[in-house]
């Protein structure tokens, strides 16, 4: 069983702020995390490490500092990582990273053997899309099965895993034939710590990097800014609507509450909820 | 439909050599170059589960119906399923000129094979320009696929769609974690796809006077064919849905913590409404994330809001916004959720609530109106 986890190095969302003077992004001194849903499939991948053996390559696209990243998987029992970095990938929307993604797979499958099984996390922080997921394996002509929180059974034998997939109003359980490609949620598990075996693997170990170079067939029509149909016109802070705030004030709170509750009574809202 | 090309589906199994990539699926020089003039209409794929369409799909409808009137072309409907004309007759009243349907058991449950296949023989057959799905599970999970398998732009959870003078699909999304919006061209490529997120955009009422054509459009795959199986579905009973409520109580980081829900699913009892949540109290761990209002949450168009302890930070507020009539509850005057807000109060939400409760039920009591659950 070889199972690939793809991860992407991205800053820390949650941590950008906007200026309110200039309604523009913040971002110095956002820290560079590994996109949290990611380290979600390597746990799961590495249960089944623990469990039936299997190996685990983690990949990812970015700059060279995603190496550090990477380094974090090896910590946690990753077996190799691969880093796919080359200048040409930038500016790449889900359909370009979609096909390195993939073409990497493929690579990883001729050079460190056969692929099962791939884990994605459910979306990036940084992208928000869930579309490379869906789009790897498309081209990989895997078996996708997205946005799930259980992995149920996976039977070695017959070649197939089973899953629950998160859905708005319920849990679907399905089953497909390996390979497959599954995008997760955190739902699933608790990402482990790295052990200190792996943080002294992981001091000396150095990925393997691949630029376009080391794709023999890559169209290099189909990368970076070139190869996405996408491209972001503007972006901008949205104005929240403007209102006329009545502030309501009393001498007690059951006062202002019967203050409150009178204007809802007679508010349009109130007719429009059958009340008045 | 004949000259419609469908896809190999040979499975790689382990057992196989090296997996040999799909090379047909990317854009090339080619793409550019392309005359897509060809391309007309508006396409809403319609996602439904047991028969019954998800509301965002009328809404995407309602909202495709007003971009069609712009670009004075054609609004299409796609409904995929088993037992499923009755909703493509729907389709048509809910602002559809014509509705492509395509009803055969195995396409009972979603799967994503031959759902995607289904809607590129459609997309490939009929060249509408714009393609627009919902942004739920099932909706990402196909537009995904078919998006790579066309190729083609995808624009993922759009909060704002607009078209502009070269038939150019203006779609906006939040990013940075809703911190901004950014609107996303696709610009060499057709159809210009995009999902949508449930409960911004408005859906027509029904009108069953309208008329339009049923195209039926043959399945692409045999059960046989079809490796993903849906072996069950197990129903959240207690699941909610903000995006369906006319009353909703919010709380957020002012709670203090889980019992303070306590005393919010009070107020929203007396009420007759449901209660929700900013990030910070989800995050936090005092409620479910389905309670969860704005970013990465419900987006609410509720008749009555009540944001109790919550600052109003821009994620938040583009998920409430658009309620009718919103109530803000803040110990702090400067916190800017007063700005979004018709009735402002400044002040203890442990003493406020309890008082606001008791008050509600007076007045409940007296104008004769029972709480229900709407």
């Amino acid at each position: 069983m070889h199972i690939v986890v793809c991860i992407k190095q991205v800053p820390d969302s949650r941590e950008i702020r906007i200026d309110p003077n200039t309604n523009t992004l913040v971002r110095q001194g956002v820290p560079a995390i590994v996109n949290y849903y990611d380290l979600h499939g390597l746990e799961e991948a590495l249960r089944f490490k623990d469990t039936v053996g299997a190996r685990v390559t983690v990949i990812s696209m970015g700059p060279p500092s995603a190496e550090k990243s990477l380094r974090q998987c090896i910590a946690m029992g990753a077996d190799e990582a691969v880093l796919v970095s080359d200048r040409a990938f930038a500016g790449a929307d889900t359909l370009a990273t979609s096909y390195v993604v993939a073409l990497t797979i493929e690579k990883v499958a001729q050079e460190f053997g056969i692929v099962d099984l791939v884990f994605c996390g459910k979306q990036t922080l940084d992208g928000d899309t869930g579309q490379v997921g869906p789009g790897v394996a498309c081209r990989l002509d895997y078996d996708q099965l997205t946005y799930v929180e259980k992995v149920v059974a996976l039977d070695e034998k017959n070649h197939t895993i089973t899953v629950h997939r998160h859905l708005e109003d319920g849990v679907e359980v399905v089953q497909t034939k390996l390979p497959a490609l599954i995008t997760v949620l955190t739902e699933l598990n608790k990402p482990r710590r790295a052990s200190l075996p792996g943080v002294l693997k992981a001091a000396q170990y150095k990925p393997v990097v691949w630029s376009t170079n080391d794709f023999a067939n890559i169209d290099r029509s189909k990368i970076g800014l070139k190869g996405s149909p996408t491209i972001v016109s503007k972006t901008w802070v949205p104005e929240p609507r403007k209102v006329n705030t009545e502030m309501i004030d009393g001498p007690s709170p059951e006062a202002i509450a019967a203050d409150v509750t009178k204007r809802l009574w007679s508010s349009e809202a109130a007719s429009r909820l059958g009340w008045a | 439909m004949s000259d419609m090309k469908l896809e190999q589906d040979q499975k790689q199994t382990p057992s196989e050599n090296a997996p040999k990539m799909r090379r047909d699926l990317s854009p090339s020089e080619a793409v550019h170059e392309k005359d897509w003039s060809d391309h007309k209409g508006i396409l809403i794929v319609v996602e439904q589960r047991g028969g019954i369409a998800k509301k965002v799909s009328w809404q995407l409808l309602g909202e495709g119906r007003r971009l069609a009137d712009k670009l004075q072309t054609h609004l299409s409907a796609l409904v995929i399923g088993s037992n499923v004309s009755g909703l493509a007759k729907e389709a048509i009243y809910r602002g559809a000129d014509n509705v492509y349907l395509c009803d055969s058991v195995e396409l009972e449950n979603y799967r994503t094979r031959p759902y995607s296949k289904v809607c590129l023989a459609v997309i490939r057959e009929y060249k509408p320009e714009i393609v627009l799905l919902g942004a739920t599970y099932t909706g990402r999970d196909l537009a995904g696929a078919i998006a790579t398998h066309l190729p083609t732009g995808l624009t993922a959870d759009c909060t704002q769609l607009d078209v502009d003078e070269n038939r150019l699909l203006l779609a906006s999304r939040p990013a940075f974690s809703e911190k901004m919006l950014a609107t996303i061209l696709c610009k060499q490529y057709k159809p210009q796809m995009a999902t949508a997120r449930s409960g911004v955009f408005l859906a027509l009422p029904l009108d069953p006077t309208r008329q339009g054509d049923i195209i039926t459009i043959p399945s692409q795959m045999t059960e046989g064919e079809i490796v993903t199986q849906v072996l069950d579905f197990l129903e959240q009973t207690d699941h909610v849905s903000l995006e369906d409520q006319e009353i909703i109580v919010a709380g957020g980081r002012g709670l203090g913590g889980p019992e303070g829900f306590v005393m919010l699913q009070e107020f929203a009892d007396a009420l007759g409404g449901v209660v929700g949540a900013s990030r910070a109290a989800v995050d936090a761990g005092w409620i479910g994330h389905d309670h969860q209002v704005g970013q990465t949450g419900s987006t609410v168009r509720s008749k009555l809001y009540f944001a109790i302890g919550i600052s109003g930070a821009v994620q938040h507020v583009v998920g409430m916004q658009n309620a009718d009539m919103i109530v803000a509850v803040n110990r702090d005057p400067q916190a800017p959720i007063f700005k979004v807000a018709h009735l402002g109060i400044v002040g203890d939400l442990f003493t406020l609530v309890p008082a606001l409760t008791e008050a509600i039920r007076a007045q409940k009591r007296n104008s004769g109106s029972v709480p229900v659950a709407l």
